[in-house]
Order: structure tokens, then sequence, then C-alpha cells
């Protein structure tokens, strides 16, 4: 659980942000352009004279923002269709298993940048593009739940009670469906916080001067060997996030997961 | 067997036809007048108006569909708004490299994964164990195009080994970027490996062959690996769409000449026919090789068979 304790932390200087970073992320001073780290710039500094630090502090807040509501979105989304489609069955069920398959069939950053074309650069694009490759599987992982619960025998006395079927589905069978949820929301995060970095990185995602990680790690790329540091925090920032939120649901997982008790 | 492929084969034929229409349908919801960006910012209306006939975008959408279709069938997917070159040569130019890529990073990976999955699942428990899943659980965490940066930075720029970027066909340069792409993959596998074998070791057949006096080294590779491998085969098929789809980044970041840099290119510039035409080439890889997974698995797996 350290990785619990980590993630927290991250959300704490992300929302302190402006407490915590030295300098100000967009402060530009060009005689300190590209210094490698020091007592006074622990990261260094970009090539406009930026503190790097405090930009990866203030990083911190988009990609943690991205990487949950996206997730959040595509969670809601997909577990309402779950839901729906396990309960009703049928004609809906099936329409919307086959067009999760589709979105299912393409890998993520292909599916995001197509959607990115669409609609144009910028992070809520993004967070628009990563929400919609996201839903699919939760709305799998729901309708199974869905499924198995619908039959269960507490559903079964709540309907014989006379329950609408709108509560039958969200104060019923909802909670049951939470555990499976839980689990690939985390495993999710991580994934989507990697796929808004490649986007920024592609020039599809933040803009310019926005500090965020993968924007930060393109910039990086006129300079390398030059001034590697530029190269090297960014990418730790978002490798360290990533790896906790993993571990973390790795854990979660092994904890809630009755088959490897 | 001949006749579950066929029977496969005509599966997919709706899938096909469906990913086309989507595929073709998704460049018209980019927004942008195509007509107007080919005659260029400063063109009147009667020459737009001129070209849009020409190139038949003032027919309904559902004949050009057609109209597109019955082009892809001779080969011919336009021309690129960008450089006036028929999109067919484009793409053909630079299919290859990306395959190369793909392939060698899938292969790679595959061996790399598989053994410290193998290792992982035998070592159970000891540091071995640990290790290895560490490293995969890292594998997963990395950006790709950090690990493709820090490679560079690495190999290339202060060693030395290794060319930085581009493509002239030397295989030292398909290396770092095969090796970047195959990186997700190969932790991806690892896991899957680690418990796919877990699960084989768990199996009744085992303990046979233990109780029948096998050697331990003998029961771990002949039974045990082999089983495992069947599920394992069919993640390496689904994952080399996912090792398509990272193609783009590592392209960006090695310069490398192929298509998933060309995608990005089109996108910026909204150059349709090619996005188009990269669309519908990424989709029909990607039904194609859930097609060939099911074959493997049919193939390995004989109750499938005779379903």
């Amino acid at each position: 659980m350290v990785a619990g304790v980590f993630i927290v932390a991250l959300v704490l200087v992300a929302i302190f942000a402006p407490l915590v970073a030295p300098y100000d992320p967009f402060e530009t001073d060009y005689d300190l352009s590209m210094l490698p780290p020091s007592l006074d710039h622990p990261a260094g500094t970009d090539v406009y004279g930026r503190d790097i630090l405090s930009r990866i502090i203030y990083g911190s807040r988009i990609s943690l923002a991205v990487g949950f509501t996206s997730v959040f979105v595509g969670a809601l989304v997909g577990v309402t269709l779950g839901i729906i489609s396990g309960f009703f069955g049928g004609f809906l069920d099936g329409l919307i298993m086959r067009t999760s398959d589709v979105l299912f069939a393409f890998p993520g950053i292909l599916l995001a940048i197509a959607i990115v074309a669409i609609l144009g650069p910028g992070l809520i694009n993004v967070v628009v593009a990563v929400s919609v490759f996201s839903m699919p599987t939760f709305a799998r992982i729901v309708r199974g739940s869905t499924l198995a619960l619908k039959e269960s025998l507490y559903v079964r006395a709540a309907t014989s009670l006379g329950a609408s079927k709108k509560r039958l589905m969200f104060v019923h069978i909802l909670p049951g469906t939470l555990s499976g949820v839980i689990i690939y929301f985390t495993m999710r995060i991580g994934t989507s916080i990697i796929t808004a970095a490649s986007l920024s990185f592609l020039g599809l995602g933040a803009q310019p001067p926005t500090p965020e990680w993968g924007a930060m790690l393109a910039e990086s790329r006129d300079y390398i060997g030059v001034a590697d540091h530029m190269t090297i925090f960014p990418g730790i920032a978002i490798f360290l996030t990533v790896l906790f939120f993993n571990l973390f649901g790795d854990g979660l997982r092994t904890a809630l997961d009755p088959k490897t008790k | 067997m001949i006749k579950y492929f066929l029977k496969r084969l005509f599966a997919i034929l709706p899938v096909l036809v469906v990913v086309s229409i989507l595929a073709f349908a998704f460049v018209h919801l980019l927004p942008g007048d195509p007509a107007r960006m080919m005659a260029g910012e400063d063109a009147d209306e009667a020459t737009i108006e001129m070209l849009r006939k020409e190139l038949g975008m003032d027919r309904p959408l559902v004949v050009q569909y057609f109209t597109y279709m019955k082009k892809l069938a001779s080969g011919d997917l336009g021309l690129s708004l960008r450089t006036k070159l028929p999109v067919f040569d484009e793409i053909e130019l630079r299919y290859w490299p990306t395959m190369y890529l793909a392939i060698l990073g899938m292969t790679w990976s595959v061996i790399i994964g598989v053994l410290f999955g193998a290792v992982a699942a035998i070592y159970n428990g000891k540091w071995q164990d640990y290790t290895a899943m560490l490293v995969s659980v890292s594998g997963i965490s990395v950006p790709q195009f950090w690990l493709g940066l820090l490679a560079i930075q690495l190999f290339s720029v202060y060693l030395g080994w290794l060319p930085v970027a581009g493509y002239t066909g030397k295989f030292s340069e398909l290396i770092l970027p095969s090796f970047t792409l195959g990186a997700t993959v190969a932790a991806v596998m690892a896991r899957f490996t680690l418990s796919a074998f877990l699960d084989v070791l768990d199996e009744e057949y085992i303990s046979t062959a233990r109780a029948k006096g096998v050697t331990e080294t003998l029961v771990m590779w002949k039974h045990a690996f082999r089983n495992a491998l069947i599920p394992v085969v069919t993640m390496v098929g689904l994952q080399f769409g996912f090792l398509l789809g990272g193609s783009v980044v590592v392209e960006t970041v090695f310069a490398w000449p192929g298509i998933g840099r060309y995608m990005i290119e089109a996108v910026s510039v909204r150059d349709y026919p090619v996005l188009q035409a990269l669309l519908l080439l990424y989709s029909f890889h990607f039904v194609f090789i859930n097609l060939l997974v099911d074959m493997v698995y049919a193939l390995i797996n004989p109750e499938i068979r005779y379903e």
C-alpha cells in the first residue's frame, strides 16, 4: 500500500500546487535557459528558462484531472450502458455489445487519435477521446455482473415486492457490480494518463504553454544530448504516477477478488 | 478444418463492410471542406464548385461511398491533398518500414515476455519471480515515447552504439524503435504468461506426471509450458493490434518513415484521402489479425474445430 500513500501525496501536491511549487511555471527568464539541475532549480530549467520542477508540479494537476475525469466519464456511461444491456437483454443488449465490440477492436491510441482528429486538439477533447475508449470494457464488466445478479434471490424478492425496473437496476443491482468496476477504474487511470500524455506529445492534446508532462517531453526532443534533464524529469513523473496507480490497482484487485484469497 | 476457416471468413465480410462504412463516414465527420482545401485559400466559389464536381463530392454520401469502394477494388485510393500524389503509392512506400518494426517488435517482445513470465512461474515465490514481475509492471507503466527518448539518449548519443533515428534500410536502425515498441507488449506478455502458467500448474495432469516420477524439469518444460502457451498465442494476436497503434508514437519519436507517422501528418493537415485510406488499412488489419488468431487457436485446440 506504499502506492496508496504516494497517490495521496500526489493528489495533495496537485491540489496545493501553487503553494508547493517554488516558481511560477509560466514565468520565463531567458538568462536561465536550459540549466541542469541545481539547488535553485532541482529539475533544471527548460529552453525558455522556466523551472521544470514547478512545471512538473503544475502538470500533476492536469494529468490527474484528465486521467481521473476521462475514466470517470467512461465509467459512468459504460456502467449505465452495461446495466441496461444486461438487464433488458435482447436487441438492446445486442446493439450495445456489437458497438462496444467495434470500439474494442481498436487500440486505444488509434481511437483517441481518430476522435481528436474530428474534434480538434485540446485537453477537453483528449478527455472525451479517452473516455470513449474506456467505455466498452466497463460496459462489458457490468453487463456480466448484471446478468449474474439478475437471477439472484434478493433481486427476485424486490421484483415481487413491486420494485420499478429503474429501481431494480440502480438500487439493487448496481452495488453488486461495483467491486469489479472499482478495480478496473484504478487500472484504467494509469492507461488514461499515458494516453493523454501521448496525445499531447504528438501535439494533439495540451497546447503550449500548458505544463503538461507529455507536451514537456515533446519540447525536450529537440534538445536530446544537450539538455537531457528536460527529458528525464517529466518522464519520471509520468512513470512513477502510472506505476503507483497500477500497483495500487493490483493490490486492490488482490484484496477484492475472491478467487485469489 | 477448412470448413471452419471458410465459415469464419464469411463471418468477417459483414464486419469489413461495416468497418469500411465507418471509416468512410468518419472522414466526412471531420470539419473543413476538402474541396475548398484542395482549391486553395484564395480560390473563388466557382472554382471550388468545379473542383467539387470533378471529385464527385457533390453527390450524396451513399453514392460517394460506393464510388470509393469501386475505386478501392482497382487500387485507386485517391490523391493526397498535400502532395497530390496517389495515396496508394505513398502508403506503399511507408507500409513495410512499419511492418518490419511491428514484426520485429512482436517477435522479441514475445520471446522475452514469455521467458520472463515462465521464469516467474517456475521460480514462484523466489527472487526471480519478484524481479520479473516488478520489471513487467514497470514495463506497462512506462510511456513508450519516453522510453524511446531515453533509449536514444543512452544508446545513440552517449554510447554511440546505434543510430539516432530515421530508416535507410540498415538493420541497426531497426533495433531501438522495435525495442521501444515491444517493451509494453513484452510486459503484458510476461504477466499473462505467468498467470497462464500458474493456472496450468494447478491442473491434474501435472500432479500425475510428478507422481509418475517425471523429473521436475521435464514436467515444467514439456507439460506445463506447452499447455500454457495456448492462451498466450491468442494473446499474441491481440497484442499485435496494440503494437500497430503504438507504432504511431514510436515512429514519431524515431522519425521513422512508416504509416504511423504518416497518419499523424495526415491528421495535422487534414489530408482526407490519406486518412481514409489509412483508417481502412488499419481496420482491415485488425479484422484479419483477429481472424488469424481464431485460426491458430483452432489449430492448437482441437475442441474448437469440431463445433
